[in-house]
């Protein structure tokens, strides 16, 4: 659970909340295009340092951290996985070059879940359906949108008193052997899932009650416009582009091995 | 017998809930806990079940520390039904529901059916034994709830806002049922807004405001005592207010019983017409 406590928002003011969506998601995507391209160490720790200001500047370390931390066990995964299949494959010995691709494919990882993370930490599902709203997807996507991403901690919070009502039924989740465990979860599912499409029902005459879709053309109380660090961070996403699409073309990038050696 | 001492109870994030609770209740008796919303009602009686485990103090359950054992090995002597019945119901029919309880704590096959047919019985259900309980309408259901828990008959009972979505007769059955379980010995404990039920039952009433209890009495003493109730968001039940509101008649204030207040002011109105 602790990854998706590093994806929620906290409606708190930084330089970094304030920032069109539109241009943070462009963004988000331009770390992952240049996450993809590299599969040398080097440039993946300079991507995951880069994010560091961004994470500082909108004061979510705790958060960030959280999230970090969550992906650590995925991260292990990928890890040993990498370094198992290199060992196999170079005939049972560990080599500086597979112990770092394996490093640098974990670093690529981590650089995806850093960036998203820093995104829907400082994005307000507010924000970002009216992003959604002006880039002319239409509104009914964009209200079940908002709405899904709006009930996931009401939904959090129903599955754990679904959890203590079943417990109170003397029902105890870690007894039995794994298929046992499994169907231990069905008393709670259940009643989640029927609530969640009651809910929806709910939600859907209470919206129409109040004459939802009524008129084709809606207007916003708030209009995103862009602002200058809105134009600052698209400079800086377009020099990291530039920058990196350059350097996979024209230059060779050294491993931390050489690095280390050419030291005197 | 339930022994709270001295409890204090944060939730995760740092909302404190319950500030040095200590409180009693022996077995056999009956309580009301009211208070406004968000007093630190529900989070109290989850002590008693284990479901929440105090930061600070201790929670006795018969003489056992509610940190030291499982919620379903509690669960066995306190029986704790929740506010909304959606929260519990999956069964595909009501005989199933009733049953889920009884099989978790490994009642044999034939007790099961036995018991299940009691409790059917108990809260006017028999006729819905192989129903779904989702067709069932929002005080059916909230009686399989209370069905589902009393079919293992535990010693210690928690309802929560049991009146919700109960007509009169429905209530007035509960009543009835609450009643009965006082006279088996079985200690009652319910957590409700609804003041006219609690002042048609007369039980020890606690009077809770912001995580700390403010008066604990005999709901004679607690619910026309205007300088609490106001503390704690409740309005005194119509009789009281009656009552406080004729002062000039010289009547007595702690009366919240409709056949006493009718005595009462039928004495009073011939003494006056003599």
């Amino acid at each position: 659970m602790s990854v998706f406590s590093g994806l929620k928002f906290r409606k708190v003011s930084s330089p970094i909340h304030n920032l069109d969506p539109r241009v943070k998601f462009v963004y988000v995507c331009a770390i992952f295009v240049v996450a993809i391209l590299f599969s040398e160490m080097l440039p993946l720790v300079i991507l995951f340092l880069i994010q560091i200001p961004f994470v500082l500047l909108a004061s979510v370390e705790r958060e960030w951290l959280r999230s970090m931390r969550g992906a650590a066990f995925l991260a292990t995964i990928i890890f040993l996985t990498n370094i198992g299949a290199a060992f196999f494959r170079d005939g049972y010995v560990l080599t500086a070059p597979s112990v770092e691709s394996a490093v640098a494919m974990t670093l690529r990882f981590m650089v995806l879940v850093e960036s998203f993370s820093v995104f829907f930490l400082t994005t307000s599902p507010d924000h970002l359906g009216l992003a959604l709203e002006q880039t002319r997807v239409p509104y009914e996507f964009v209200f079940a949108f908002t709405t899904a991403v709006r009930f996931v901690p009401v939904l959090a919070e129903e599955a754990q008193t679904i959890m203590d009502a079943q417990k109170a039924r003397g029902l105890e989740l870690e007894r039995g052997n794994f298929l046992k465990r499994i169907r231990n979860y069905i008393p709670i599912l259940i009643p989640l899932i029927i609530g969640a499409i009651r809910r929806s029902l709910e939600l859907a005459e209470a919206m129409e009650s109040r004459a939802w879709g009524a008129t084709k053309k809606r207007t916003n109380l708030y209009v995103l416009k862009m602002q200058r660090g809105d134009f600052v961070l698209i400079a800086i996403t377009f020099g990291i582009l530039v920058i990196a699409i350059y350097a996979r073309l024209f230059v060779r990038i050294p491993t931390v091995n050489e690095l280390l050696r050419s030291l005197p | 017998m339930i022994v709270v001492k001295d409890v204090h109870f944060t939730y995760p994030n740092g909302i404190e809930a319950l500030k040095g609770i200590s409180l009693t209740v022996q077995n056999g008796e009956f309580v009301a806990i009211m208070g406004q919303n968000g007093a630190g009602k529900t989070t109290l009686v989850k002590q008693f079940n284990g479901l929440l485990k105090p930061t600070k103090g201790t929670v006795l359950v018969d003489d056992v520390g509610t940190t030291k054992v499982s919620v379903a090995t509690l669960a066995r002597n306190v029986g704790f039904v929740f506010q909304n019945p959606d929260h519990q119901l999956f069964s595909e029919s009501v005989e199933e529901e009733i049953a889920f309880a009884l099989r978790n704590f490994g009642f044999k096959e034939t007790v099961t059916k036995k018991r299940v047919t009691w409790a059917l019985n108990l809260l006017g259900l028999t006729q819905y034994r192989k129903t779904s309980p989702f067709m069932l309408s929002g005080g059916e259901r909230k009686r399989v709830a209370l069905a589902s828990i009393l079919a293992w008959n535990p010693r210690i009972l928690i309802l929560d806002e049991p009146t919700i979505g109960q007509d009169y007769q429905q209530k007035e059955k509960l009543r009835q049922f609450i009643l009965q379980m006082r006279t088996q010995r079985k200690t009652v404990i319910i957590v409700t807004h609804d003041v006219e039920f609690v002042a048609e039952c007369n039980p020890r009433v606690l009077l809770m405001r912001d995580g700390q209890i403010i008066a604990d009495g005999e709901a004679t003493e607690t619910l026309t005592d205007t300088e609490v109730l106001t503390k704690a968001s409740i309005v005194p039940p119509q009789i009281a207010q009656i009552f406080l509101h004729l002062p000039n008649m010289k009547l007595p204030k702690n009366v919240i019983d409709v056949y006493e207040a009718r005595e009462i002011l039928l004495k009073t109105l011939e003494r006056k017409s003599k």
